[in-house]
């Protein structure tokens, strides 16, 4: 029976980290439901976007308040989880403290007192982002496409931490030994006292319980990151190293669209001829993107990566000026839609069911499609590097090359385009009288 | 004005040291126009030998593009490729941020490989190889706010050119609390500039004529024909024409130079 314990932990470990594992891989699953695209280029760039967005956190500070506070809680997350190893550790093999005689008093004492102040900054920065979202009315934080859900995951992440960093706490707090021994409790001697009424037994009781439930809600946080927008703490890194490096304003050219116009614009094309054996077949490439699965999986990672902060959207001339298109929604609406065909795939066996629905349309509206300026403000603004942009530009794409719906005023402008190579209606052979007025 | 166009260039056997290419507004909008013969007065000034392609240039094919017509934009793009390099044109300058950005970017992966400058870049150019001085007592101690466009700034990262030549001319230059990386829109880009807005509480471009008259300007300096056209409609709807004058900063050079 004396194992039991350390079963108990060890099934725990197992459990979390395999049903992780599990929906880990559906994640990968869904991403690839995207289409491909190149991304293995200038790859010392990539390394080096990823270590300074996201592991150098450079364009979250461009809003310092903010960008500190998330600073303090990134730190603090990264660094009190050295603590975890020893929690495992000690879980598994039924020691207390493993790593106090490996690493002696003295740097025993210094990291978990780092930690301790780390815990502490993290709890105040934690109140201070629950206050920034719940009471000082930020613009951002009361969007429509932050109602329910939305609001609810980034409140619970708020109180998950919370709620972990007091556990941390407390659990020094109460480990008499550990209180003894003087090292290492900057913050948790205060927190002390509290518990000084307590008999030895008790105190070993709260001890014990604070340490079971700090891990196992560690465990229980780590599947929550699925279910939450909080994966970013993960999908960060990836998303800064696959994102496009080229500059903002160049758009892709469609490749499907380059062969039929060089086709088209050349006089020696037969337009009778026979295709060539086994091309027959080839169903013709659809332009543009009326749903998630004619994105392609960089497009999809960016969904799943999105922590719905809201600095795209608020500095978007559109919303900025009341029209419906939020870049921000733009990124959920896209992750709610791949998840929705991931669990359509999940129940019917591996294959997408048609139910009717599509990302253009049920999630995204044309309306918010054509207020998009194409600025990149929200591409900039991103701290982890998403192009809502080029979303709304596939979409576009479908909208106009496939359904031509294209509010008729571009309709206009591009029959003008075609006939007289001007956006308005204008003799190309007046292309030059500016020059002889004045 | 003497404006040589390719086609005449080559009739005399000459290559010219670089392409203007006007684009559509500079060609037929009214206001845009100005601006294309504020350049063409620097590039005489300057001596650059250029040309134009005169009624042979046709569309970028962008404002197709960003509306979602790659087949537009695509045949637009072959067609003008086929065109500059038929006359084997190896430099390009514009003094429209979108075709700058079309043309540097997007025409490459086509067949339209081009050195491209904007005007501003250009200009700062023909200073620094000592072709062109610009007067710096003109327009002398003016207040003047930079609007920036959003194809040269963000889309291409070019914020430094056109302030240089706006402290050149000896202006005090006041940045607007939204400036270079977070500048905000004029509203025209995305083929806005050809439809109606969406619905909504207000115009983007009156936003930013807002954040422009904060910064108590007489001159609001744009490097855009789009921005112009918006920043310009923006400055009538707050009723400040008679305070407020919105200039490309080629007129605002070739002002200051008296050309």
């Amino acid at each position: 029976m004396q194992y039991l314990p350390n079963i108990l932990f060890a099934i725990a470990l197992i459990a979390g980290i395999s049903f992780f594992a599990i929906n880990i891989r559906k994640l990968f699953r869904n991403i690839n439901l995207g289409k491909d695209v190149d991304r293995t280029d200038n790859k010392s760039q990539r390394w080096k976007n990823m270590i300074k967005i996201a592991l150098g956190q450079s364009k979250m500070v461009r809003r310092p308040f903010s960008g500190f506070l998330h600073v303090i809680v990134y730190v603090g997350f990264i660094i009190i989880n050295i603590e975890v190893l020893e929690i495992i550790i000690d879980g598994l093999f039924g020691t207390h403290r493993i790593f106090q005689g490996f690493l002696g008093d003295a740097f025993y004492g210094f990291l978990i007192g780092t930690f301790e102040i780390l815990a502490a900054l993290v709890f105040v920065a934690v109140i201070l982002f629950w206050t920034r979202r719940n009471i000082a009315n930020i613009k951002r934080f009361l969007s429509r496409e932050m109602k329910g859900w939305p609001k609810t995951d980034g409140n619970l992440i708020l109180y998950f931490e919370m709620v972990l960093m007091t556990l941390f706490l407390v659990m020094n707090a109460t480990d008499v030994p550990f209180q003894q021994a003087g090292i290492g409790n900057p913050i948790s001697q205060f927190i002390a006292p509290l518990f000084d009424s307590f008999s030895a037994e008790s105190l070993h009781l709260i001890e014990r319980t604070a340490w079971w439930i700090h891990i196992l809600g560690i465990l229980v946080f780590l599947n929550y990151l699925y279910y939450s927008k909080h994966l970013h703490i993960l999908l960060a890194f990836p998303n800064t190293f696959y994102a496009n490096l080229k500059p903002k304003g160049q758009f892709n050219n469609l490749e499907a669209v380059t062969n039929e116009v060089k086709l088209m614009m050349d006089p020696d094309a037969d337009p009778y001829a026979t295709p060539e054996p086994g091309t027959e077949e080839v169903v013709p490439e659809k332009f543009g993107a009326s749903e998630v699965t004619d994105l392609n999986w960089v497009q999809l990672l960016n969904a799943y990566t999105c922590t719905e902060c809201g600095r795209c959207t608020s500095a978007c001339p559109a919303n900025l000026t009341g029209k419906k298109l939020s870049p921000r929604k733009i990124m959920m609406d896209t992750r709610d839609r791949l998840e929705e065909v991931g669990r359509n795939i999940d129940e019917n066996n591996g294959t997408f069911k048609d139910d009717g629905k599509q990302l253009l349309n049920d999630y995204i509206k044309p309306e918010e499609l054509w207020a998009c300026t194409s600025c990149n403000a929200c591409v900039e603004e991103c701290p982890v590097n998403i192009d809502p942009l080029s979303i709304i530009m596939d979409m576009r794409r479908y909208l106009v090359m496939e359904e031509s719906a294209a509010p008729q005023e571009l309709n206009m402008m591009m029959t003008n385009i075609e006939n007289n190579g001007a956006p308005w209606q204008y003799n190309q052979q007046d292309r030059l009288n500016w020059a002889k007025e004045e | 004005m003497t404006v040589p166009t390719m086609a005449e260039m080559m009739a005399q056997g000459k290559q010219p040291e670089v392409l203007f290419w006007v684009g559509a507004a500079g060609s037929y909008d009214d206001r845009a126009k100005k601006i294309s013969r504020a350049f063409v007065k620097i590039l005489h000034a300057a001596k650059v030998d250029f040309a134009v392609l005169g009624t042979e240039e046709s569309s970028t094919g962008d404002a197709a593009k960003r509306a979602g017509n790659e087949f537009l934009f695509q045949m637009q793009a072959m067609m003008n490729i086929e065109l500059l390099n038929g006359y084997e044109v190896k430099k390009i300058v514009t003094c429209d941020p979108h075709s700058f950005n079309t043309l540097k970017n997007e025409y490459p992966e086509l067949g339209g490989k081009y050195e491209v400058y904007h005007h501003t870049q250009f200009i700062q150019n023909l200073i620094s190889e000592g072709r062109l001085n610009i007067d710096e007592n003109t327009l002398q101690g003016k207040r003047v706010t930079f609007h920036d466009p959003c194809y040269l700034g963000r889309a291409n990262e070019v914020y430094e050119s056109p302030r240089d030549l706006i402290r050149r001319l000896g202006v005090n230059l006041t940045e607007m609390k939204r400036n270079k990386r977070t500048a905000l829109c004029c509203g025209a880009g995305g083929a806005q500039m050809f439809k109606d807005a969406e619905a909504g509480d207000k115009e983007v471009n009156v936003l930013r004529t807002e954040d422009a008259l904060e910064t108590k300007p007489e001159i609001i300096a744009t490097g855009c024909p789009y921005c112009n056209t918006m920043m310009t409609d923006g400055i009538k709807f707050k009723e400040k024409e008679a305070e407020v004058a919105v200039k490309d900063i080629a007129e605002l050079i070739a002002e200051a130079n008296n050309l």
